[in-house]
């Protein structure tokens, strides 16, 4: 089975090396995606060796991972993996999360963080969380325990469904409800994590209000659309 | 001619004049100028005559006339800003997608640069 590895990267050259060295014993290929970065991102990818794509400006963390995932069905992948660039995913925690969809028992895989040991949350974190799992039981009937979490596994359907459609920024809540909604199965893996190298995270207590109401909306918005045609049958 | 109606005349005029020149300088699209020169045409006739307001609004019981006016100019404005809300929306979906397209199209020509072959 070919496997890719996707790296969304926005100004991450100072992370980037890292993560690329965390992934030199990956059994596939690795794809950089950078997002428009003003730092050496692309310079990094490249002397790497990687195969990278640069789009022309920022699209957000949603617009990368399609892009990677377009990348990926182009290329005849079987499976995707959400790798994040700036170094709080594990290399070695990757076969956990491709295990379900290399068997087809599952179409998405997320690597949940908060069975593992070894990650801490904020209390804001937790609560909006908390109300994420609580909208998509709602909205979808499934339990998904960390709904915001990045790293995760994309099988052919994934690829197939997500390239049509992926939601914009912060798309981890929404793309659950999207996947859900279209038929494929999700399951969750529990997975350890890093703390930051450095940088910060992309939601800070300012904007995570704003946050909150956008993917609350986004979510409700995407229940009430019509099924996207993905499948071949 | 009373002062009021020379100035509206002027005004609505000046409306039609600055229209014509930008659909001229081709800085408006067809789509939009038909839908602004209509605009004027509405806006002198009722600058030219204040009976049109007038009969309008006491058909539809408004017994005073610039309510009407103030209705359906809001009115009209709300519908043209959704408009312009829907395009927009169009426009940056499609912005995204040919971001997307360029970005892996360049990293395909970069490939086959690369191998020398075009598979």
């Amino acid at each position: 089975m070919k496997a890719l590895v996707i790296i969304p990267a926005y100004n991450e050259e100072t992370n980037l090396p890292f993560v690329l060295k965390d992934l030199q014993g990956f059994d596939g290929d690795i794809l950089v995606v950078n997002d428009g970065s003003k730092d050496a991102t692309e310079e990094v990818a490249r002397r790497a060796g990687v195969a990278f794509v640069s789009h022309p400006f920022n699209l957000g963390i949603g617009g990368s991972i399609q892009t990677g995932l377009k990348y990926a069905q182009r290329n005849g992948y079987d499976y995707a993996i959400q790798f994040d660039g700036d170094g709080q995913h594990r290399a070695d925690q990757i076969e956990k999360i491709v295990a379900q969809v290399e068997s087809g028992k599952a179409d998405l895989v997320i690597g949940t963080r908060t069975l593992a040991e070894g990650y801490k949350c904020g209390f804001t974190r937790k609560i909006g969380s908390l109300i994420f799992c609580l909208m998509i039981r709602i909205l979808t009937g499934k339990r998904v325990a960390d709904p915001t979490a990045g790293f995760r596994c994309y099988g052919p359907n994934a690829i197939r469904l997500f390239s049509l459609a992926y939601p914009d920024d912060y798309p981890e809540v929404e793309s659950i409800i999207t996947a859900s909604r279209n038929g494929l199965i999700i399951a969750e893996e529990s997975v350890l994590m890093r703390s930051r190298q450095s940088g910060h995270s992309s939601i800070n207590r300012r904007k995570s209000a704003y946050y909150m109401l956008k993917v609350s909306l986004a979510l409700i918005v995407d229940a009430m659309r019509e099924k996207i045609v993905w499948s071949e049958a | 001619m009373d002062v009021t109606r020379l100035v509206s005349l002027l005004l609505s005029g000046s409306i039609l004049t600055l229209v014509i020149w930008l659909i001229r300088e081709g800085r408006l699209r067809e789509k939009y100028a038909l839908l602004w020169l209509f605009t004027c045409i509405v806006i002198i006739l009722l600058a030219a005559s204040r009976r049109i307001l007038e009969t309008a609004a006491i058909a539809v019981g408004i017994y005073y006339p610039p309510s009407l006016l103030f209705l359906l100019g809001l009115l009209f404005l709300l519908m043209v800003n959704i408009g312009y809300a829907v395009t927009l929306s169009r426009l940056s979906d499609n912005n995204h997608k040919l971001a997307q397209e360029v970005a892996l199209l360049k990293q395909e020509l970069k490939k086959m640069a690369k191998t020398g072959t075009g598979d």
